[in-house]
């Protein structure tokens, strides 16, 4: 079978900690800097940075049109932290969301600055035993619409999700040596093969 | 399902979050917007920027916590501020003030001639400068979770940050490619622990983020930085001393996630108005060179 390909959008962030955990899995990870590039890879991961300043890069290249398409095309999306904030349909607080792919409404850095960030054992549907989450400045999902999979809550807010091709963590599965939540993301890209495929 | 507040990792992963961007000073918070929307990944709330601290001269302490405050009202972007070096009291007040990252900083007269602060002991994060490998593994030891090389602070030169990140580049590669029989020595010659040697030896890098500081004026100033191995960039005085601020911030932000695309840097450098003057490095006086404190 041939080798799945990763890419991770490659604006600004934690960009080479996502590719070293995509290569543990054995996939092959691709750091995208170009729209163009978009059509070589199989799934994306929006990384995590900051949401502000990856959107203005994203508008000044032109990655939003692309970016839209490639979850038009049902092609799999990864959003951590600044990530799930990307694709959020709604921001709370009034503020205008972003790519829009997935019915959350998300609160950026809802837990408080950095000295509130934390690690944490957290309990993720498809992973056996608890699983360690590191969350900085790290937002959560205020509301989600009925038709999201919850993953995983932490104090009662929802900190992992998934709809269809779309999965968003508030945490950083790529800060750990742990790869269990990014094998969650590559299973959804391999299942997505194969449906293109048939 | 404990939280733990202010972890190894999530310190170190707060400076990774800032990785492929720009870090910019700012002394109010029309500044810290123009900022945020030119796509700084963080600001640094200071009374005053490194070049207007050399002429004014004088002791250089913590900003005025009104700044800091009102830098952190203004933008959702992480807010850091420095601290005297050695000053225990300036640190835990702009922790206790909520601010994102403490920057233990030689732009400020130093507190404490002899001993850093245990940075270990705080649950905010710490950036701290260095200028070789040994003094970046000392801070490390005491608990820095980010690292960037001096340069030389409002100056508009960057020469001194090329030599700082070229050193310890160059001294990370030997500590990788030496054998293990060699490391307490080297350990020694550097002034560097030997757990923190072993563990860069182990890793092949450095184990937190190393920014660029000290003389970024120009866009292609910060692309070079970028092209000798910095992680991120920080820009004191060069955002807004120069002709159009604006401008300067957005295209430095560009040059620095593209810094290998030379024909945009032409693009970007294009029309952008004169940059901050700069200070030749000989024409500093010995006590009026900031990469000397820190010890």
């Amino acid at each position: 079978m041939k080798k799945i390909k990763i890419g991770v959008l490659g604006l600004q962030g934690a960009i080479q900690e996502h590719i070293n955990q995509i290569e543990m899995l054995g996939c092959f990870g691709v750091i995208i800097k170009n729209p163009e590039q978009l059509e070589e890879v199989d799934g994306l991961i929006l990384p995590g940075g900051e949401s502000t300043a990856i959107r203005k890069l994203i508008d000044r290249y032109g990655f939003f049109d692309p970016l839209k398409q490639f979850s038009s095309n049902h092609k799999p999306i990864f959003g951590t932290c600044a990530g799930m904030v990307l694709v959020a349909k709604e921001l709370s607080e009034s503020q205008d969301s972003h790519l829009g792919l997935i019915d959350i409404c998300v609160k950026r850095n809802a837990f408080g600055r950095q000295k509130e960030s934390f690690e944490a054992e957290l309990t993720v549907k498809g992973i056996k035993t608890s699983y360690p989450a590191v969350f900085i400045r790290a937002p959560y999902i205020e509301r989600a619409n009925e038709n999201i999979e919850i993953l995983a809550t932490y104090d009662n807010q929802i900190v992992a999700a998934k709809q269809n091709h779309i999965l968003v963590s508030s945490f950083h599965p790529e800060l750990t040596g742990d790869t269990r939540f990014l094998q969650l993301f590559v299973d959804m890209v391999k299942e997505s093969l194969k449906t293109t495929v048939n | 399902m404990e939280r733990q507040l202010g972890t190894e990792i999530v310190k170190r992963g707060m400076a990774q979050m800032q990785k492929g961007g720009v870090i910019m000073d700012v002394v109010n918070a029309e500044q810290a917007r123009i900022a945020e929307a030119s796509g700084a990944v963080a600001v640094m709330a200071l009374e005053r920027v490194p070049s207007d601290i050399r002429a004014a001269g004088g002791v250089a302490r913590m900003a005025d916590p009104r700044i800091v405050e009102e830098v952190m009202n203004a933008v959702t972007i992480p807010v850091m501020a420095k601290a005297r070096i050695g000053h225990i009291v300036e640190a835990r007040v702009l922790e206790a003030m909520g601010v994102d990252y403490i920057d233990e900083s030689e732009v400020l007269t130093p507190a404490d001639e002899e001993f850093h602060l245990l940075k270990s002991d705080f649950t905010v994060p710490f950036v701290c400068g260095c200028r070789d490998l040994g003094e970046a593994a000392r801070r490390i030891g005491e608990g820095a979770s980010m690292l960037r090389t001096k340069g030389e602070p409002g100056t508009g030169n960057i020469v001194e940050a090329v030599r700082h990140m070229r050193k310890v580049q160059a001294q990370v590669r030997k500590v990788t490619l030496m054998s293990d029989d060699e490391l307490m020595t080297e350990a020694k010659n550097l002034g560097a622990p030997y757990e923190i040697l072993k563990q860069i030896k182990a890793a092949g890098k450095l184990p937190v983020v190393n920014f660029a500081a000290g003389g970024v004026a120009t866009p292609a100033d910060a692309a070079l930085m970028m092209e000798l191995g910095a992680d991120g960039v920080f820009v004191g005085s060069g955002i807004f001393k120069s002709e159009s601020p604006e401008k300067f911030a957005s295209a430095i932000v560009q040059a620095t996630t593209y810094y290998n695309d030379y024909e945009l840097i032409g693009k970007l450098s294009k029309e952008l108005g004169t940059p901050m003057k700069g200070i030749e490095i000989s024409k500093l006086n010995q006590e009026e060179r900031m990469q000397e404190r820190g010890w």
